[in-house]
């Protein structure tokens, strides 16, 4: 355990990816194996089940702190971390009882489950006798669940890339399907003459860089291909020996798209494909023909199929192995833009031209229809358009498509990994924007812990201020301390933690969607809300309006149907 | 010990600070006045601009350094009493910084007790903080918070040193932010024998100088400023006011790891959202044990808190049967605007004085 807790504070201590691989390296080397296969899952963002409930943490932590409940509130408060809170309460005097790591989850954590909580609470206490002081936050971070210290997937990858000298990539394949943490899985994933499943492992995703000058610097239209920039998650279908999803960082989706898994071993073995993963309405997959025209756009650059929302991919997205019904209502699609290997053979050195023929072909020449169902591979449309201002207009219709703008790649660029500069460009569309009205703020947590920083943003509906969406990011620091000081002075009732102040502060609150909801008080729900400026020009009583907020929503529902054009308030 | 306030207090906040109407004096002011009373040479308590101030002698040659030449300046002895206007008046060690003082105010058999800021920790460059009965306290609150609660020197020490291994073996300086008044020099004073080569910001320098001269006993240094382009920096301790960690002043140590010691970095969102590299909890005021314990030694009757994390200990007090509430002031606590406040009552705001960027004004690089 002291170890894993060196680790982490390492980790916690620096904003340097290269001293956290170092430190990752450094621990892997030296961590028994029963442990490092811990840290690793554990790094890689998995949670061990909560143990017990919150609540029984808390009151445990303020029987042993000695505190009243009132007191460990503002701690909490002031701190904005649970496992941190408690760490700083508890009494001086726990000592170390040397258990490894490993000990630690299967002997200690692990058994507080199911106990009655009294028991729970009792076992909790002697716990945090047994642990040094520095330690016990670690110790919390295990209780509570993610540890969330900075370090991505692909980052412990790398670490123990360096210090076994095996690729990231195939330590990710290694890691695919059921990999747990013990022992034996550790012993597989880092032996150096292990193949893992066979030819598992994706190509590194190409990355595109945001456009912000216009299209025309990039030089003539013709020389560049443009497609959507679809809506869902970027990923790759490889089909080798057996047929694998991954998404970007290394992620196998293997459980979670097991409709798309299916579909892939229809391919010919030896082939793999760069696209995007959605959800299509089901209404589009039962229907072969499945094509839906939109009047603002050509057919032959309309989705093969109709998509649903985003929303629906985030469902599926939530399940881990999603159930039949789940499956059916749900159904995923993918749609390829890119071709990396072919029979077998590497094929990013190609130009894209080629590379996109090739596609075409094969995805037009093979059958992999489960009966009664459209396909759920498929080749997604490029654009015609020789000159920008035809694309202009493409992309201004985007949404109506459920796309959020356009790709820019280069006719003749090869398929480089990683974010190399000038080929592929994102062309994305504006965001939707209201000025709305900050009407409650919460602190926030981590580095923004004791500050107000998470904010509710509300419009008009019949001379009230309606709650709309909340929003934390977009504000400069010296922005958040001048509307964390507002807050404060300006606080008209505290409800717990969430303090209600004057309706007087307007901040352009931008947004990628929008939807009718009937979950939410104003009757819609907006995707991704950020605050995009502060309107210091505005008063509260020149906010927009709910009504302006709907007829945006209207606007957005028929995602390929009878498109309209946003309202003025909308996107800029 | 216990008396009923019917007439006005003896003391209360006005808008230029805190003020005793009977002997028509204030204390610490932080606007200009006639007659101003110093707790100690900090920024936000000792202003220019008055008439006069008293002060304690050991701290009369810090004031000196702090006003403008030709300030009126009168120094008692800890403990000697002088009479305003039919008030006694005496200044006691607080602990917080060399030459720091509390404030006891008596009128007509009333005690009142100004702390300014204090510690109750050991401090070997100042007197320790004197306990005092009092009917009322004025306390300040910068840490009220239970999740405050100080390491002792030794495992300070211990931390630092640590670190300053780590930068060694990295071949770069150690670059600490410390607040050029009082905890710089308590910071060399922990060192005191191992402190090793020691290199000081200007601000710094010039502080220390007036501890050396005041008698305080500290490790020998050398002004930054002084040492030799191409000087190999592996190992020393550099230390510099906050705010010049990340200036242009800190750029000739390239990579070094910067570290911040202050009370607030017992909390991890505080120490990231400063950007350092490490933090030292170091904190020239009481913690919250601090707090209690001073509180409990006054025997008050009546508690004011002046800034910091007011509404806890004010709550956590009226639980034990102390007529606790708050006074509106301009103090900045430590690290002046860095006070994470959301669980500060409404009489904290401060337009914080940041005592560190003070230090470095009309310093050169």
């Amino acid at each position: 355990m002291k170890q894993f807790a060196a680790l982490f504070r390492a980790l916690d201590a620096s904003n340097r990816s290269g001293a956290k691989q170092a430190a990752l390296a450094e621990y892997f080397s030296v961590a028994p194996a029963a442990d490092a296969a811990w840290a690793l899952w554990l790094l890689c963002g998995e949670r061990l089940p909560q143990p017990l409930p919150t609540r029984v943490l808390k009151s445990a932590a303020i029987q042993a702190s000695g505190l009243d409940e009132a007191l460990f509130a503002d701690c909490y408060e002031a701190v904005g971390d649970l496992a941190e809170t408690i760490a700083l309460l508890l009494p001086e005097g726990g000592r170390d009882d040397g258990l490894t790591l490993h000990d630690w989850v299967t002997q200690r954590v692990t058994p507080l489950r199911g106990l009655p909580p009294e028991a729970q609470s009792s076992a909790l206490i002697a716990l945090w006798q047994s642990v040094d002081r520095p330690d016990a936050f670690v110790l919390n971070k295990l209780l509570t669940g993610g540890l969330r210290v900075g370090v991505s997937r692909g980052l412990a990858l790398r670490g123990l890339s360096v210090c076994t000298g095996i690729a990231t990539e195939a330590l990710a394949a290694r890691m695919a399907g059921d990999w747990k943490p013990d022992e034996a899985h550790w012993q597989r994933l880092v032996s150096p003459d292990e193949d893992g499943p066979a030819g598992a492992q994706p190509y590194p995703f190409r990355l595109a860089h945001p456009l912000e000058a216009p299209p025309e610097a990039l030089g003539p239209a013709a020389e560049w291909v443009a497609e959507w920039k679809w809506d869902g998650i970027r990923g790759q279908v490889v089909r080798r020996e057996s047929a694998h999803l991954w998404s970007r960082g290394d992620e196998n989706l293997d459980a979670a798209f097991p409709d798309l898994v299916a579909a892939a071993r229809g391919l010919p073995p030896g082939t793999v494909l760069d696209g995007e993963v959605l959800v299509a309405a089901t209404a589009g997959i039962s229907d072969p023909a499945g094509r839906v025209e939109n009047p603002l756009v050509p057919p032959d650059c309309c989705p093969p199929v109709a998509l649903a929302p985003f929303a629906s991919l985030q469902r599926r997205l939530g399940r881990k192995a999603p159930g039949r019904a789940l499956l059916a209502s749900h159904p995923a699609v993918f749609l390829a833009f890119d071709l990396l290997e072919l029979d077998g053979a590497d094929w990013r050195g190609r130009p894209l031209s080629e590379r996109h023929a090739a596609l075409a072909a094969l995805l037009a020449d093979r059958d992999d229809r489960v009966p009664g169902e459209g396909p759920r591979i498929l080749a997604a449309p490029t654009l015609p358009g020789d000159d920008w201002a035809t694309l202009a207009a493409l992309r201004a219709s985007a949404r109506e498509l459920g796309a959020e703008g356009l790709m820019l790649k280069r006719a003749a660029s090869q398929y480089g990994g990683g974010r190399t500069r000038g080929d592929w460009w994102k062309w994305k569309l504006e965001p939707y924007a209201v000025d709305a009205v900050l009407i409650y703020a919460q602190a926030g947590h981590g580095r923004r812990a004791g500050l107000f920083t998470d904010y509710t943003f509300a419009v008009w509906h019949e001379g009230a201020l309606v709650p709309f969406a909340k929003a934390y990011s977009g504000l400069s620091d010296a922005e958040i301390r001048e509307v964390d000081r507002f807050v404060r002075r300006n606080t008209l009732e505290t409800f717990g933690p969430v303090r209600q102040v004057m309706p007087e502060l307007v901040f352009e609150v931008g947004f990628e969607g929008i939807q009718s909801s009937r979950r939410h008080k104003a009757g819609i729900a907006v995707r991704f809300p950020r605050m995009l400026r502060w309107r210091r020009d505005k008063s509260a009583a020149d906010a927009d309006s709910l009504d302006s907020l709907r007829r945006l929503a209207d606007g957005h529902a028929g995602q390929a149907g009878q498109g309209r054009q946003n309202p003025s308030s909308g996107p800029r | 010990m216990n008396t009923k306030h019917t007439h006005s207090p003896l003391i209360h906040a006005a808008n230029q600070g805190l003020y005793c109407p009977a002997g028509d004096f204030w204390i610490d002011p932080w606007r200009p006045v006639a007659r101003a009373v110093i707790t100690h040479a900090h920024a936000d308590h000792l202003r220019p601009g008055c008439d006069s101030y008293l002060v304690a002698r050991p701290g009369l040659a810090l004031a000196r350094a702090r006003l403008p030449e030709g300030a009126r300046i009168e120094a008692v002895e800890y403990g000697e009493a002088v009479t305003v206007n039919g008030v006694r008046v005496s200044l006691h060690p607080a602990g917080h910084v060399l030459g720091s003082a509390q404030v006891r105010v008596e009128h007509r058999g009333e005690v009142w007790v100004v702390s300014g800021d204090y510690k109750l920790d050991p401090d070997p460059t100042c007197e320790p903080f004197e306990p005092l009965r009092c009917h009322t306290f004025i306390s300040e609150c910068t840490f009220g918070l239970p999740v405050y609660r100080w390491p002792g020197p030794k495992a300070v020490a211990a931390e630092l040193a640590q670190l300053r291994r780590q930068a060694a073996a990295a071949g770069t300086a150690l670059l600490l932010g410390a607040y050029a008044l009082g905890k710089a020099q308590r910071v060399l004073a922990i060192l005191g024998d191992t402190a090793g080569p020691v290199a000081l910001h200007g601000a710094v320098d010039r502080l220390t100088a007036v501890y050396r001269d005041c008698g305080v006993a500290l490790p020998p240094t050398r002004p930054a400023a002084e040492l030799p382009r191409g000087h190999d920096w592996a190992g020393e301790l550099v230390i510099a006011p906050p705010s010049a960690l990340n200036g242009a002043w800190a750029r000739r140590f390239g990579a070094a790891p910067r570290v911040l010691a202050s009370g607030w970095m017992t909390v991890r969102g505080a120490r990231r959202r400063r950007g350092v590299d490490a933090g030292l909890v170091l904190s020239d005021h009481a913690d919250w044990p601090g707090l209690l314990r001073a509180v409990e030694a006054t025997g008050a009757s009546r508690v004011l808190l002046t800034h910091g994390h007011t509404a806890p200990l004010v709550r956590h007090l009226r639980q034990a049967g102390i007529d606790a509430g708050t006074l509106r002031t301009e103090y900045g606590g430590e690290d002046g605007s860095e006070e994470p406040a959301a669980t500060a009552g409404a009489y904290t705001e401060t337009a914080a004085p940041d005592d560190a960027a003070a230090d470095t004004a009309g310093q050169g690089r």
